[in-house]
């Protein structure tokens, strides 16, 4: 055990030395994470049971090798022994392994009993994985966002060689976090809306499949305000490494206060959109608001200048969409396209933004329609002409 | 034993010329040089793959690919490995081999050996031109999980089915050929339990091909009638379920992943013994626990998706019969480990790749009986720590296992030495750089690092750095090996009939090389 | 076997031969044969949450002593304009007895569109006691533009449902498949 601890501690200062580039003062995570939640403490204690029963094993096995190619070498043994099989020994090593794996077997089983049982809990959170973004929705309070990852491209991409990530948080913060209450049994119903992703966060030992059509559920108990951070661990195209996930959790107090912002934002959100809606827009304005959200939204797959990645992600210029009817081109913006990587963005966007997006997409790179979409156009499409 | 070659027979030894000695061949020895060839040059495809993907994930932040590339070089680096070069390998090596251990003059039906290699070419031909399609190759990894892969896959995923559906032909008509042969073309004398274990691990191998290759094929077509013909096998929207996909996928994939490893369980059975100078340990109980880890693999295949919610039942059921493997598997290094005990052990090149393989495959098994855990496999569950766990059981698993089968068997292929001094050179580089790619994988997948990403958090920084400084190296490696083998086919040393002094078997009867009609009269099995 | 001589090995390597391609065959079948055989395993094991097809109220008593809570979620897939939402999100239920409950659709877009509603339960388990006696989502829906439509779900929860559950939770896609209506019209 000495020995291991040794070798654990020793290898990210050998590390640090070879390597200069290493994260400062955060200390080096090599091992699972203990967690937050008794569930997650019980798995990092069975991982480490298991582990260091290999490890004996191992030492065992591995020890009688190097045993037999020191003693037993030609220069030391010349005349081989003619023995090969003894039923004894080998009945042996058949039974012992068995009852080990029982050993493991019973611990294991008692703690996957416990983190199937979701009954009982006090809040449910449904959660929707989309090609890339996380969409939440907490059903008792009524609440939805959707939540993106915050780091911007501009810190992921170095294509042309300049600069470094140096954010401690890279790829791992979004705009909007799940924020829960501590000490209290939560719930998720996981689904998804077009490809599989799953959720999962390392701190609560919480990775459960969204399955698009069916719904999973898992469960945590937090007992410690702070900040946890995971991602989407099933591959689910493009952006798959770039879907994080940030839960934030506080006391109880702190999230009513956080229900009640989040009550307001909505309001705000919905009177910004009556205004906006009444108002009508400038093309000046529609075009530097439509550009900057699309290439916030939408230049992920369709690309900065508009070329896409085509088959599977079409370009706009020349595209039927962004040159035919503007009626459309808002359905397929509002609604998604069934069966393909486009999805619904009436709910994500507000009202300007949409109509924004899409007066951009009919009059960049080279596209002249000269078409306008008001925001009031896109709130009429929604209510259903 | 009797020694069957005599002088006269080497003037039937005429054999044709040119490429079409090679397109027409049905001898057995040619098709397995074929086979091993063709394995070596996806070998290099597969490999470049990988160097593209550790060098995107050699630093954080995107540098060189796109991340939509990057997943084609995942998939097509899984695709290609998997069932271009592993597979392959030891088919060309049961073709090399089987006849010439059992006292076969070739195999059984020739004809249809030359076909299931030449599919091969045109199999893969297919799949990577994909690569220079518009929308590019396949980018659902190499598990092609539903619907990535159907409603959303891109329109080379037709070419991709394509392709599978042909080496799923080659390998169900080489998995044939190898059973009749073993069944009906040994020498008198050599009953089943005579035989190598090479040829009885090759010959279970066969039967899982035989049972779960047509599964495969299954999957994949009923993918391509859920992308063109209006079915829902995998469509929540018509009634279909994408979980069955992985349930249907992974029926194949596990055994797929016995496929793999049991031929070299085979080798370091026949090599172990060779360099301890002393009869395999337990031979019987090997026969016994390869068959039942081919048995347990038809009955496990859920514990590659505990994460995807499955009753209590389900997962405890999945998880006990997964733990059991371990038993049989524990035997046969147990065996191997007292084959070695007072024996006159010896370190020639195919020993050291061999213990490498008992050791390091170990390591791997000790990771599989982790990710067996359900509770402690939803943390493992698709981070780095599950492909650290599959390139052991891969890479110093069935690869070294192949080439510990090269190095040892390569003298009687050519009749030539190889060189002792550079192959071991390039067994301690390759030993070196084998651990410094894969085992700091384990580290960072502990620590979080989602698997198929191009791109992660400072964290996992410094392991990945390693693991690319390793694979560069562990690439570089693979040209010494190449050097010595070629080495070897023009080399000048000769070699004996024997050439092992510890080895047992009918094909160290043959003179080196083989000649390439051999054993045309059976010999005699005491 | 080689220990005998044979007349013709050829034949017999052939007849072998013979035998595994039909080996390979039937386990062609057996893969396709998986999907019907994983719809019976689900309908044991409550797997993934797949809702059983019609049933019939067969309950003769009523748990008034248990009562579980019941959720309905009811959501639109991509590319379908519909408003699609449970007029009740919740409710607690006798084991036994049996309810009603209405479910809202409104078609948005100007055209007529045709949906199914694929239904899923939670916990998988609880979809082996959770019966409906009459589904929306046991036939297609033809929505005229902007027409709406009150649909009914009619449902008993079977008493012998285990301790362990307290809530289940009914869930909802509507999935636009109007091109695939279309297309099987166009057929015909």
């Amino acid at each position: 055990m000495a020995f291991f601890h040794k070798i654990r501690t020793a290898l990210p200062v050998l590390l640090a030395l070879l390597f200069s580039a290493s994260v400062g003062a955060e200390e080096l995570q090599y091992n699972m994470r203990e967690g937050v939640t008794e569930i997650s403490q019980g798995v990092y204690d069975l991982h480490m049971l298991v582990t260091w029963i290999c490890v004996g094993i191992g030492v065992v096995v591995f020890g009688a090798m190097f045993y037999a190619m020191f003693a037993h070498r030609r220069s030391k043994n010349p005349e081989p022994a003619k023995f090969s099989h003894n039923t004894l020994v080998e009945v042996v090593w058949t039974a012992i392994p068995f009852l080990i794996l029982v050993v493991l077997a019973v611990p294991a089983v008692r703690l996957l009993v416990a983190m199937e049982d979701t009954s009982e809990s006090e809040v449910t959170v449904q959660i929707t994985g989309y090609q890339w973004k996380w969409h939440y929705k907490y059903l008792d309070q009524d609440i939805e966002f959707f939540s993106n990852l915050a780091t911007p491209r501009s810190e992921i991409e170095h294509y042309e060689g300049e600069g470094k990530p140096s954010d401690p948080n890279y790829l791992l913060d979004v705009d909007n976090r799940v924020v829960l209450p501590v000490g209290k049994k939560i719930r998720f119903l996981i689904t998804a809306d077009d490809v599989l992703h799953a959720w999962w966060i390392p701190d609560f030992a919480v990775k459960k499949d969204a399955i698009p059509g069916f719904i999973n559920e898992a469960w945590t108990k937090v007992d410690e305000p702070g900040i946890y951070r995971g991602q989407c661990a099933e591959l689910c195209g493009k952006d798959h490494g770039f879907m994080p996930i940030v839960v934030e959790v506080v006391s109880e107090e702190d999230f009513d206060a956080w229900i009640q912002s989040k009550y307001d934002e909505q309001a705000e959100a919905e009177r910004l959109a009556a205004e906006a809606a009444s108002k009508s827009w400038s093309k000046e304005d529609l075009m530097s608001q439509g550009e900057q959200a699309y290439n916030t939204y939408c230049a992920a797959c369709h690309k900065v200048d508009g070329t896409g990645t085509p088959p599977v992600f079409p370009g706009m210029i020349d595209s039927p969409i962004t040159t035919g009817p503007v009626e459309a081109h808002i359905s397929i913006v509002v609604n998604g396209k069934a069966g393909t990587a486009m999805q619904a963005f009436g709910a994500q966007l507000t009202d300007a933004e949409l109509a924004a997006i899409i007066t951009y997409e009919r009059n960049a790179w080279g596209i002249d329609t000269g078409d306008l979409v008001q925001p009031a156009d896109i709130a009429a499409f929604k209510a259903g002409n | 034993m009797s020694a069957v070659i005599e002088e006269h027979h080497d003037h039937h030894d005429h054999k044709p010329t040119g490429l079409t000695r090679w397109l027409f061949t049905t001898n057995h020895k040619d098709i397995g040089t074929l086979y091993l060839w063709f394995s070596f040059a996806m070998f290099v495809i597969g490999g470049l793959f990988a160097m593209v993907i550790r060098l995107e994930l050699f630093q954080p932040g995107l540098q060189f690919v796109e991340p939509e590339f990057f997943n084609q070089m995942t998939t097509l680096h899984g695709l290609v490995m998997v069932f271009g070069a592993v597979m392959p390998a030891t088919v060309g090596l049961a073709n090399w081999m089987i006849p010439i251990m059992i006292g076969a003059p070739d195999m059984a039906l020739p004809r249809m050996n030359n076909w299931s290699f030449w599919i091969l070419p045109f199999a893969f031909t297919l799949l990577l031109s994909s690569l220079f399609m518009e929308g590019g190759a396949p980018n659902f990894g190499w598990t092609f999980y539903a619907p990535l892969s159907t409603t959303f896959g891109p329109p080379s995923t037709d070419f991709f089915i394509f392709g599978v559906h042909l080496m799923g032909i080659s390998s169900i008509m080489g998995s044939i050929n190898v059973i009749v042969t073993v069944f009906n073309m040994r020498a008198p004398g050599m009953t089943l339990m005579k035989m190598p274990m090479f040829v009885w691990t090759w010959l279970i191998t066969a039967f899982l091909l035989i049972m779960v290759m047509p599964v495969l094929a299954g999957a994949v077509t009923m993918m391509l009638t859920d992308r063109h013909f209006g079915t829902s096998f995998f469509d929540a929207a018509g009634g279909g379920d994408p979980v069955m996909f992985q349930h249907i996928f992974w029926f194949f994939g596990h055994p797929e992943v016995y496929i793999m490893i049991l031929p070299a369980f085979g080798i370091a059975s026949q090599i172990i013994p060779t360099f301890s100078r002393k009869p395999l340990f337990g031979y019987a109980s090997m026969v016994y626990a390869t068959a039942a880890i081919a048995l347990l693999s038809f009955v496990v295949w859920a514990h590659h998706m505990f994460t995807v919610g499955m009753p209590l039942a389900g997962e405890l059921f999945f998880m006990f019969a997964t733990l059991l493997i371990a038993v049989p598997t524990g035997v046969k290094v147990f065996n191997w480990v007292a084959t070695m005990w007072k024996g006159s052990i010896t370190f020639e090149t195919p020993m050291l790749y061999a213990l490498a393989f008992v050791i390091l495959f170990t390591i791997g098994g000790f990771s599989g009986v982790m990710l067996a855990m359900t509770p402690v496999d939803f943390q493992y569950h698709d981070t780095y720590f599950v492909v650290a766990h599959f390139h052991y059981v891969l890479f110093p698993g069935a690869i070294f296992g192949t080439m510990a089968a090269v190095y040892y068997w390569l003298p009687k292929w050519t009749g030539n030495l190889y060189n002792e001094r550079w192959a071991k050179i390039q067994f301690w580089l390759q030993i070196f750089f084998v651990n410094l790619t894969f085992f700091p994988m384990h580290f960072s997948g502990l620590a979080g690092m989602p698997r198929r990403i191009p791109d992660y958090n400072l964290a996992f920084a410094d392991f990945n750095m390693i693991s690319s400084i390793g694979a560069f190296g562990l690439a570089l490696t693979q040209i010494i090996f190449i050097a010595v083998v070629i080495g070897c086919i023009r080399g000048k040393r000769k070699a004996t009939a024997q050439v092992w002094e510890g080895a047992q078997g009918l094909e160290w009867t043959l003179p080196s090389p083989a000649p390439y009609h051999s054993f045309t009269t059976p010999p005699k099995v005491d | 076997m080689s220990d005998m001589p044979t007349p013709n090995p050829d034949q017999a390597n052939r007849k072998l031969a013979l035998k595994l391609v039909v080996v390979a065959v039937v386990m062609v079948g057996f893969g396709f044969a998986l999907v019907p055989l994983y719809d019976v395993f689900c309908d044991i094991t409550g797997l993934n949450g797949k809702t059983r097809g019609q049933a019939l109220y067969t309950a003769k008593t009523v748990d008034k002593e248990r009562s579980i809570k019941v959720e309905f979620m009811a959501e639109s897939a991509r590319g379908m304009p519909w408003v699609f939402e449970p007029v009740v999100r919740s409710m607690r239920v006798h084991p036994g007895e049996q309810y009603e409950v209405t479910f809202l659709v409104r078609n948005k877009a100007n055209e007529a569109i045709t949906g199914q509603a694929i239904p899923s339960v939670s916990p998988g388990e609880a979809s082996l006691y959770f019966n409906k006696t009459e589904c929306f989502c046991f036939e297609q829906q033809l929505l005229a533009a902007g027409e709406t439509l009150e649909m009914p779900m009619r449902f008993f929860v079977d008493t012998q449902i285990p301790e362990s559950v307290h809530t289940i939770t009914l869930s909802y896609r509507m999935f636009n498949i109007s091109e695939q209506t279309d297309a099987s019209v166009a057929k015909q």
